[in-house]
């Protein structure tokens, strides 16, 4: 009986992970939300606020947050089983998908009408990054702490002018982190 | 040998890019154009527009696309699964942990260090995406060897997404066409 109840939960998660990764576009955070929407309001297989804190799980850990997502989620509801199940249903769709296109890819790169789309689309996608940085760099600004503004212009200069490996800045930062954390946490107590 | 030079580099791109969306841009450029060669800067280009209109994370994508170019199928595996192993090993130990004590600070605490970075190093990654779209993979950067109507897409594609709001992707496909129709035109 526990069993049968165990494999259906295990479908379920596989089924619904699959098609939210295979239908959607905009990234993680997109996906963080989805995920609670199907996990939180649809299946009431996980509390509201636990779910808030493993989207925090997923947002703060390394790597893709819709590949971390699907593992918190799936770990929380049948364990190691559950994680790795949700971990292939999140990856079928883009592994193939991009499989499918990277055939094409070289197929049709040296075609003219193609290589002026894929150039122009080059100064498109320049421009989506632009807007993300822009954004993402005001709400740093807005945030009017200096440690994140000095932060933000090190690891710019450091990137971009002395190209330092972006590991080096990763591994700089969150040290940094955690010695603010520390501090804080010493002020608190 | 390439097999495990492939799993290693995305082993790193998996483990070090945090805050997700185009936080991992600047670690497959590092690993895949400047390291290893594996694709050209116009190829990565390629890669991130393709990305953007595909489901399914840069990363994840960029493994599969850049595996098959270097080592087929198997290539593909191999990095995907090397992009998502850390998330794997880090995710569970910190959900095992948090089911445990509940408690978040100091991983929100390393977030909010890392996060002005980040914007930083995608600021890196998408000034070397432009210099590559206005003065072409390996030119020289000079007045004369500037593509201007790139200048011009891209000035039009910025006022569109931040002023108008519009959808990254439906700005994308109009940038290719605009470029395609000023090409045949001029031909």
């Amino acid at each position: 009986m526990k069993q049968e109840k165990r494999s259906r939960i295990l479908l379920r998660l596989f089924l619904s992970t699959l098609s939210l990764s295979a239908f959607t576009f905009g990234g993680g955070y997109v996906i963080v939300t989805l995920l609670k929407k199907k996990f939180v309001d649809e299946y009431h297989w996980i509390e509201e606020a636990e779910m808030l804190d493993l989207v925090a799980i997923a947002q703060s850990s390394p790597g893709a947050i819709a590949v971390n997502g699907a593992i918190v989620v799936g770990y929380k509801l049948a364990g190691m089983i559950g994680a790795i199940v949700a971990i292939i249903a999140t990856i079928i769709p883009p592994l193939v998908i991009i499989s499918v296109i990277s055939v094409f890819y070289t197929a049709f790169r040296d075609n003219f009408l193609v290589s002026k789309l894929l150039q122009g689309m080059q100064a498109g996608v320049g421009a989506v990054i632009a807007s993300v940085v822009w954004q993402m760099g005001a709400d740093v600004v807005r945030s009017k702490s200096t440690a994140s503004l000095l932060i933000m212009a090190a690891a710019f200069a450091a990137t971009c002018f002395f190209g330092v490996n972006v590991v080096v800045v990763v591994l700089v930062c969150a040290a940094l982190g955690v010695v603010r954390t520390l501090l804080h946490r010493k002020e608190d107590l | 040998m390439t097999l495990l030079q492939l799993f290693l580099s995305f082993l790193q791109i998996g483990a070090f890019s945090f805050g997700g969306g185009y936080a991992a841009v600047p670690l497959i450029q590092g690993q895949i154009v400047n390291q290893h060669g594996w694709l050209t800067m116009s190829e990565f280009t390629d890669l991130i527009t393709i990305s953007q209109m595909t489901p399914g994370p840069i990363a994840v994508n960029a493994a599969t696309f850049v595996g098959i170019k270097i080592a087929g199928i198997p290539g593909a595996l191999v990095a995907t699964l090397g992009c998502i192993l850390p998330s794997c090993v880090i995710v569970t130990l910190i959900a095992r942990l948090y089911l445990k004590y509940r408690n978040l600070a100091l991983l929100q605490g390393v977030l909010g260090s890392l996060r002005p970075a980040v914007v930083s190093m995608i600021a890196s990654a998408g000034i070397s995406i432009l210099i590559s779209a206005f003065w072409g993979a390996d030119a020289v950067i000079a007045f004369a060897t500037t593509n201007w109507s790139m200048i011009v897409i891209f000035l039009l594609c910025l006022v569109l997404l931040l002023k108008c709001k519009l959808d990254p992707i439906l700005v994308m496909v109009l940038a290719g066409v605009i470029n395609l129709v000023l090409s045949v035109i001029r031909v």
